[in-house]
């Protein structure tokens, strides 16, 4: 397509002062709004990111190039690092499995019922329209010391310590909270995508012998799949960049037990001024968004069906 | 409920059991989602009871569920002495302005590349999509270096601009101009309509639910934001209602029961939205998963 246009434009001899069609000409001047923010707020600072993560820049000295120095640093000499990864990858996998099992099971209960199911979405809604500050806050009353977690803790006698203070339980209630705060979008999502599935395939399944579970497993499942594979490309992607939570409840502790990737670059960006080191961690996390997705869209040929 | 056509034929031992059956299954189905729904609403519970509470009695041990006295002065008492004020208007300025920018400049770049033209069209309509990617933690570092480079830190538009323009808003609308017939575009065009024209008389209207989804989830998506906002901001004047929540937190002699009004206020916006706009929710959400899936 580019090509004809080049040819069009140098066909025209008689004309030579008109550079471009005045289809192209139209298309540059609406694109160009949304092309200078693209250039200024996006493509420049992700080369800066990068240009950056090869520098020792922390704020006050100039940058000076070193290398790979920073991500060598990461993976042999930084001990905080693998801990970093560590909660990240905890996390990521605790509460996409968790989110997944929830929202599914919320979703088919909902599509089951006969009535009220619009109650039901905008109430599993609500906490997704709340900023999850004003959600992590609320929750963070609900752990403190001698609160209402503990009281509940108690009264059941589970014998368990106060999630926030120990650095076994807290990335529990940053999972916790999370799940709170978000499960209801793919609730409400995976609940569309179960109610368009056609109703004449669940009725022939019904009268060829099959059951609700074989229902479910058969024709529902596959015919959804492809939304649930988009709710959990979505879903990795923001785990993996946890932050918000983690700020505004535990700062990463207690000790570093919740410190994960986000709130590290947060952390070694801006607490600490070191905007290189930082830059090389946040390239590290693009990495593994990146090969997360790869993976995903690798293995999506395995169990989803697309129905084309 | 139960209006299957087989509980119509009367009499028969085996079917009035299973009717029963079916109501038992029905009315324990219910019970069990609505106790599930109910633990999900408890923490806007607990907000709403803490925020009526004195302080102290937020602190109490041992803890009660429903408070000794009512405080309802709260509200007032936290958006008088608190800066709350400044913080909900900060909000509604900075999620108001990127949504009407989100909305004007998706709607002109989704237009070009739905229906015009041009050399390089697929190839910088891929560059858009590749960015959706990018994490924004990442980003944060050099837009606070940018940002600052222009002086822009503490102002609307520093908080405003760098996330303004959204590759997601462009791909969205354009998804659904592709679906709206060319022949409405050339009707108009012979009638002499210039292209911005047709896109404000003609596609705009034609696409307003998903400008409509767009705006809203833009909107709901400012008013929750933290990381940009605490990056392109200091001090109290210029924060947001999430900064203020925390700002607040850090304070010695944390006022709880504060702390819960201004958290109940952050969110009237997006449960009147939630309650309001449900279907439309419900419908775009269908829509989006729908592009996204393939």
């Amino acid at each position: 397509m580019s090509q004809s246009a080049v040819a069009e434009v140098s066909l025209q001899p008689g004309r030579p002062r008109r550079f471009l069609k005045p289809e192209t000409q139209t298309a540059m001047l609406f694109l160009l709004p949304s092309f200078l923010g693209f250039m200024v707020f996006m493509a420049l600072p992700i080369l800066a990111s990068l240009a950056l993560s090869f520098t020792n820049w922390q704020l006050i000295s100039t940058p000076s190039f070193v290398g790979f120095q920073n991500y060598i640093r990461l993976f042999t000499v930084d001990p905080a690092f693998y801990t970093i990864l560590r909660n990240t990858l905890f996390f990521a996998v605790e509460y996409l499995a968790l989110n997944l099992v929830i929202s599914l099971t919320l979703a088919v209960w909902i599509s089951s019922l006969k009535r009220g199911k619009a109650i039901f979405r905008v109430i599993f809604f609500l906490p997704t329209f709340t900023p999850t500050i004003a959600a992590s806050v609320v929750w963070l009353l609900i752990f403190t010391p001698d609160g209402l977690a503990d009281t509940i803790i108690r009264a059941l006698g589970l014998g368990l310590p106060n999630f926030l203070l120990s650095s076994s339980w807290a990335m529990q209630a940053i999972v916790l909270v999370t799940l709170w705060a978000n499960v209801g979008y793919n609730v409400v999502m995976f609940n569309a995508a179960l109610d368009l599935v056609p109703k004449h395939y669940l009725e022939a399944a019904t009268i060829d012998g099959a059951n609700a579970w074989q229902r479910f497993w058969r024709i529902r499942l596959p015919l959804i799949s492809p939304t649930i594979f988009f709710g959990t490309v979505m879903t990795a992607i923001t785990s993996l960049q946890i932050f918000d939570e983690v700020f505004a409840m535990t700062r990463g502790g207690p000790g570093s037990a919740t410190a994960t990737l986000g709130f590290a670059i947060y952390q070694k960006g801006f607490t600490n001024f070191q905007m290189g080191y930082a830059s090389a961690l946040a390239w590290v996390m693009f990495v593994m968004i990146m090969a997360l997705t790869i993976l995903q869209f690798h293995m999506q040929r395995k169990w989803v069906h697309y129905d084309d | 409920m139960t209006t299957d056509p087989t509980s119509r034929h009367p009499h028969s031992v085996s079917q009035h059991r299973h009717r029963l059956l079916r109501r038992i299954g029905s009315f324990a189905s219910y019970t069990g989602l609505s106790l599930i729904a109910l633990l999900f609403l408890f923490p806007f519970f607990w907000m709403v009871s803490n925020a009526v509470r004195s302080n102290a009695e937020v602190m109490a041990v041992p803890v009660r569920i429903f408070p000794e006295e009512y405080h309802w002065g709260t509200f007032v008492e936290a958006v008088v002495s608190l800066p709350f004020g400044t913080f909900l208007l900060n909000s509604f300025v900075v999620a108001c302005g990127v949504t009407a920018i989100v909305i004007a400049v998706s709607c002109l770049s989704a237009y070009a590349f739905a229906r015009l033209k041009f050399p390089g069209r697929e190839g910088l309509l891929l560059t858009y999509l590749t960015t959706l990617m990018i994490p924004q933690v990442m980003l944060v570092i050099p837009l606070f270096l940018i940002v600052s480079k222009f002086g822009w830190i503490n102002t609307y538009h520093g908080m405003i601009l760098p996330v303004a323009f959204s590759s997601f808003g462009t791909f969205l609308l354009r998804q659904f101009i592709l679906g709206i017939p060319k022949d409405l575009d050339e009707a108009a065009m012979m009638d002499g309509a210039s292209r911005l024209r047709i896109l404000v008389t003609v596609i705009i209207p034609l696409a307003m639910p998903a400008i409509g989804l767009l705006a809203l989830f833009t909107f709901i998506a400012q008013w929750k934001s933290f990381l940009w906002p605490l990056i392109a901001t200091s001090g109290v004047e210029m924060a947001t209602l999430p900064l203020g929540l925390t700002l607040f937190q850090t304070q010695q002699g944390t006022a709880w029961n504060y702390i819960m009004a201004g958290a109940t206020i952050s969110m009237v916006p997006g449960v009147i939205l939630a309650i309001v706009l449900q279907r439309v929710i419900y419908k775009g959400i269908t829509v989006s998963s729908g592009f996204g899936g393939r």
